[in-house]
């Protein structure tokens, strides 16, 4: 019986919730295997998620308590990583797929002889073998994917993807470690970290909600309009490139081909056109409302709810319906 | 100083995309292929540096001998000299293998900085950089929105969910680029007359010293088994609002009945 790794992304010492998704693809592939699931934790906060942890699956938790782990650009997460794979022997790994992390993986699947599978948002066991799942070209083609022999085998599990649930498990049984970074690790220097969220609203890529603005808010205030939607519904506010472009909304809310892919439960564009490199990065969106004031604009096609009709008159009525509901 | 900027030949996302059943990779031939639109913003970066610092720049491509003309495309704005990685044993490698070909001939490069995208708009797996750095030994400066570069430092602002970090390193180092970083410009017609004598080097796997056993399709360490279309989406309401916004009510209650609300 192996050992089946789950690197924790965490902020602000919680485990996002793709971690927790991402404790529910194991348990699943666990299931098939009867390996166990084990979490590493790198940097401070750790001990406080055992609980949580093992509620979802979690049987250890490897730890690493020091805040090198992100004083430093990826390596010493790469080296934490790579002791916990060499002492435990375990042979897979999940992560989160988002940009960061990405880089851990690229760099730790160097190291340790390991296959890269990015964006999965499905993994399953098939005569013996680990297979993936993943959507690519917009969501255009759904492909499987499995490893050569031999290989360890990272999986980066895509946003909403698998369903976080609880085990009924105790807490993790915490195992500190301790690390001592090489020289390399500590040349890249993390010199200050600014935040630029908005506080209390969730993430693009994490939301269950999108709203999505473009080009036909005309101008940076309707993004006023698009955060009290956003507020009213729990979820994150997304933007086209026109829409970032025009200087209207940050770019790193910008959801398309060269932007953030964003695959939530219910993505509200409005006032944007749906050109095929926006749907790109929203078109696997489980619901899709559009409001628009063309009916020939593109983003119909894909829409389940749509209306034609001009945003400032739609979305104003939609919020004080949805007050009214929530009562 | 010296640059490399690799760059990768992408499908047009508007144009139509295929996998071959066969041999389960991009059929690239007979569609439209394109210089991945994020090398524009690495490849503007890098002209920046040859204004600003007098930078040297070559641009590298792995990719068949018909992916060239993305090659003199990235020349035409301004660029030295090209590269260019091409052996059928490299076909079909995965984002591993590939790190390994374009970390051999950065090998047999100078350079101060390499300056990546941080994806390419086709697979997308934003693998490589990082790869490519850990096999050089070299920092992964990734996701930068702004870069500057001091003597011998470079400091980048790295973007991410929350907001960006500012980090610091010594050259030589690997960057990437988000399209947030610069506005490109277009090619002039000099810089596209230009490009069409501008050097390019092209070199096997042998000539690099690239181990075969690393790389191509048959030494992929992830591989894809099977593909399908996804099925086609049933189609929605659509509704007219008359100027009233009544139908934001229909629209309440169709959220309702989805539990959105
Ligand atoms: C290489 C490349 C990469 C790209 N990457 C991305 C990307 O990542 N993400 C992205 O989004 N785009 C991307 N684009 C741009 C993309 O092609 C479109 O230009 C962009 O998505 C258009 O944004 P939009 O829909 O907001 O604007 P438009 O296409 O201008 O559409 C605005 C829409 O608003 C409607 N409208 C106007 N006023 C109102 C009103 N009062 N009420 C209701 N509707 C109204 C109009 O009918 C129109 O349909 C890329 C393009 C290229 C070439
Ligand atoms: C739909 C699809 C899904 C795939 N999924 C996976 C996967 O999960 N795991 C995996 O290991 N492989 C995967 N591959 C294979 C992978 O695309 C190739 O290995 C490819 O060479 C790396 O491309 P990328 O888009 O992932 O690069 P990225 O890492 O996204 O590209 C980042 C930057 O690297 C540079 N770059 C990338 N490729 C080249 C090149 N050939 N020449 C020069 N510079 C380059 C460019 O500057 C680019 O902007 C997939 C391929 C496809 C078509």
């Amino acid at each position: 019986m192996g050992e089946l790794l789950v690197l924790i992304d965490h902020a602000e010492g919680q485990p996002r919730k793709l971690s927790l998704q991402m404790l529910a693809a194991a348990n699943q592939v666990a299931g098939q295997t009867g390996d166990t699931v084990s979490a590493v934790w790198l940097g401070e906060g750790g001990a406080g998620a055992a609980e949580v942890l093992g509620r979802h699956g979690a049987t250890k938790l490897y730890s690493w308590n020091s805040s090198d782990a992100f004083g430093y650009v990826t390596l010493p997460q790469v080296e934490a990583l790579q002791q916990v794979i060499d002492t435990s022997g375990a042979q897979v790994l999940f992560f989160a797929s988002t940009n960061l992390v990405k880089d851990v993986a690229a760099r730790l699947a160097i190291r340790v002889e390991a296959g890269v599978i990015t964006d999965a948002t499905g993994v399953e066991v098939v005569d013996g073998k680990l297979q993936a799942t993943k959507e690519v070209f917009g969501g255009e083609l759904i492909t499987r994917c499995t490893f050569a022999d031999g290989v360890k085998q990272f999986v980066g599990i895509s946003n909403n993807a698998f369903v976080a649930e609880e085990t009924g498990g105790g807490a993790a049984e915490l195992v500190e470690i301790d690390v001592t970074l090489s020289e390399t690790a500590t040349k890249a220097k993390v010199t200050s970290v600014e935040k630029q969220v908005t506080a209390d609203r969730p993430d693009i890529a994490e939301a269950a909600i999108v709203v999505s603005g473009g080009r036909g808010l005309g101008s940076e205030d309707g993004f006023k309009l698009m955060e009290e939607l956003a507020d009213v519904l729990g979820a994150g506010v997304g933007a086209s490139r026109a829409a970032t472009d025009a200087g209207w909304y940050p770019h790193r809310y910008q959801i398309g081909q060269t932007g953030r892919t964003v695959s939530p439960m219910l993505y509200i564009g409005s006032g944007i056109s749906g050109a095929i490199q926006h749907r790109a990065g929203m078109q696997t969106s489980q619901n899709i409302i559009a409001i628009n004031k063309d009916g020939e604009a593109p983003i119909f096609q894909i829409a389940d709810f749509g209306i034609v009709g001009d945003l400032y008159t739609v979305v104003p009525k939609l919020i004080e319906e949805l007050k009214a509901r929530k009562g | 100083m010296k640059v490399i900027v690799p760059v990768k030949r992408v499908p047009d996302t508007a144009g139509e995309k295929n996998i071959d059943p066969n041999d389960k990779t991009v059929d690239r031939d007979g569609i439209e292929s394109v210089l991945c639109p994020i090398n524009e913003f690495s490849i503007e970066e890098a002209v920046r540096l040859k204004e600003s610092h007098g930078a040297e720049v070559k641009v590298l491509l792995m990719g068949p001998e018909s992916a060239q003309p993305i090659l003199r495309k990235a020349l035409s704005y301004g660029l030295d000299a090209a590269v260019q990685i091409t052996d059928d044993a490299l076909a079909g490698s995965d984002a591993i293998g590939t790190a390994r070909a374009i970390a051999k001939a950065l090998e047999g490069e100078e350079f101060d900085l390499v300056i990546f995208g941080n994806q390419a708009t086709d697979a997308r797996t934003c693998v490589v950089p990082a790869a490519v750095a850990e096999i050089l030994g070299l920092p992964s400066l990734t996701y930068a929105r702004h870069l500057e570069v001091d003597g011998d430092k470079v400091v980048v602002h790295r973007e991410h969910e929350e907001g960006y970090d500012v980090v610091e390193s010594t050259l030589p180092a690997i960057v990437s680029v988000v399209e947030a970083i610069n506005e490109p410009r277009y090619p002039s017609f000099k810089g596209i007359m230009a490009a069409k004598s501008k050097p390019l080097d092209v070199k096997s796997a042998a000539d690099l010293g690239v181990d075969t056993s690393q790389v191509g399709q048959a030494n992929a360490r992830a591989v894809l088994t099977e593909f399908e279309q996804r099925p086609p989406k049933e189609a929605g309401t659509i509704v007219e609002d008359d100027g009233s916004g009544s139908t934001a009510a229909q629209l309440a209650d169709w959220m309702q009945s989805k539990k959105f609300v």
